[in-house]
């Protein structure tokens, strides 16, 4: 019933809009409720009381970006197994259960072998 | 259904879904409070209200007065922009989960969730991947050493629990044959065969506990909350964030820990089913609702009794732990459910 598919997304859209009015709203009041008397004390960024000592972006260590990368790959790995998962069974009825089966390992025992290298790379050891 | 009962519909359903998840949260925060001082031989907050209850009321209230104080480095449109980034998502999972049996206005048919679609585990899936992105916007726009910190740690953490998160899924998909939220719980429906025990998606049980970990550390909560490590890092990404700005984070992590555990309940402890007794009219849909409840709020008190119980883990242990066990028994998991299930629906290959 494509009427019921698109109600079910209009729901969402209307949520969403919904949302973002009453969260916009709430910062618009608290801004318009709340006492606002900066000074230049008062605005300097946090660092445990004392004046803060050079500039604020610091440079963060490459080790948090390759998870990033390997993310990627398993995110999109994930993104190849639902479809799969959710078609498996009438592949299994068309009589061709075990072909799908064996594809799937195939593909997991690559990516595994790509986790397994990524470790002993070193990827994630901390020092 | 007509284009206007549509609105309609989706209108009564998104204001019943902010009054229930607003006046959850401020249950939440008081359960909270109360037991975690339970656990630690406290009182907790006891002063306004009757029990306390109304002390997140009270919080709230103060934070809505106080000053939001902007630091002057900030990058002001993002800096505005995180908190809500944060809390949008975390309302909207909630409007795919079914608290309750779908019942009877005259002769149309309600369901008890906010809208069943037929996408709803990768719904899920996406909105709580955009979580990552408040916590990034947060950390890098406050122009600040230890919210950056927090965020590029939140991020690399959260973006490797996702992974394990969707992955143990996988079986339950092949299980259930469905990714709609509405059929997984008719689905677990009745009890095994003859048996007195209940058809649950919990015979996951290695998915069961994948998800929940992995939900845990999505939420950031203890004993993977060093992203908030306020030992280490002040208080991580949100620590240049004050007054009503700060509040929004706030409501996000508990609106965040109430929609882990109700998906959790709905994915493998059943969702609303439970005993109604054969009781009539009005029990067969409130009791459903009641049971939802029951269920969720026990995960959440697993949630604190978990913060309460384990010190936090060292972030090379986090990582290390998420991407050298979770994930390869997660992907091992996929592999003999699926062998599991067929040999179960089909038989052995050579007999």
């Amino acid at each position: 019933m494509p009427n019921q598919y698109f109600g079910d997304y209009i729901t969402v859209l209307v949520f969403m809009a919904v949302g973002a009015i009453i969260v916009g709203g709430a910062v618009v009041a608290a801004s318009l409720l709340a006492p606002n008397h900066p000074n230049k004390t008062k605005s300097e960024i946090y660092e445990c009381g004392i004046n803060p000592v050079g500039g604020g972006w610091s440079q963060s260590h490459i080790r948090y970006y390759i998870f990033a990368l390997l993310f990627l790959i398993f995110d999109v790995e994930a993104i190849f197994i639902f479809p799969w998962a959710l078609k498996v069974e009438s592949f299994a009825e068309a009589g061709m259960g075990g072909f799908i089966f064996v594809e799937m390992v195939i593909f997991i025992v690559i990516l595994l072998l790509g986790l397994v290298y990524a470790i002993r790379k070193g990827v994630l050891r901390w020092e | 259904m007509t284009g206007w009962e549509i609105f309609l519909t989706a209108a009564i359903k998104t204001v019943a879904a902010f009054a229930f998840l607003l006046t959850l949260t401020i249950i939440l925060v008081w359960f909270e409070r109360k037991t975690v001082a339970d656990l630690q031989n406290r009182i907790g907050p006891n002063r306004a209200g009757p029990w306390g209850l109304l002390q997140t009321v009270a919080d709230g209230a103060k934070l809505l007065f106080k000053e939001s104080v902007t630091p002057r480095k900030v990058e002001f449109g993002l800096y505005i922009a995180a908190p809500v980034a944060a809390l949008v998502p975390a309302l909207l999972i909630f409007l795919v989960v079914p608290i309750g049996r779908p019942f009877h206005i005259g002769d149309r048919l309600i369901d008890l969730s906010g809208t069943d679609l037929n996408i709803g585990l990768l719904y899920i899936l996406a909105l709580s991947s955009l979580a990552v992105y408040a916590v990034v916007l947060a950390g890098w726009s406050s122009g600040s050493k230890y919210p950056l910190l927090g965020a590029v740690r939140a991020s690399a953490q959260m973006i490797s629990y996702e992974a394990a998160m969707g992955l143990a899924l996988v079986p339950l998909i092949l299980f259930t044959g469905t990714t709609s939220l509405k059929q997984i719980v008719e689905i677990q429906g009745g009890s095994f065969g003859d048996t007195f025990l209940p058809a649950w998606n919990v015979v996951l049980i290695p998915s069961f506990l994948i998800f929940f970990i992995a939900g845990i550390a999505e939420t950031n909560r203890a004993p993977f909350d060093l992203v908030e490590a306020e030992s280490e890092i002040v208080g991580g990404y949100h620590t240049e964030y004050s007054g009503f700005r700060f509040a929004m984070f706030f409501l996000a992590e508990y609106i965040n820990i109430f929609n882990i555990a109700a998906i959790t309940v709905t994915l493998f402890l059943g969702g609303w089913h439970g005993p109604t007794f054969g009781l009539g009219a009005p029990f067969d849909w409130v009791l459903p609702i009641f049971w939802f409840l029951a269920k969720s709020m026990a995960l959440v008190f697993v949630f604190v009794w978990v913060r309460a119980t384990l010190p936090r883990m060292r972030y090379d242990q986090l990582m290390s732990f998420g991407w050298k066990r979770l994930i390869p028994v997660s992907l091992l998991w996929i592999a003999l459910s699926t062998l599991a299930i067929g040999v179960r629906r089909m038989g052995l290959p050579w007999t």
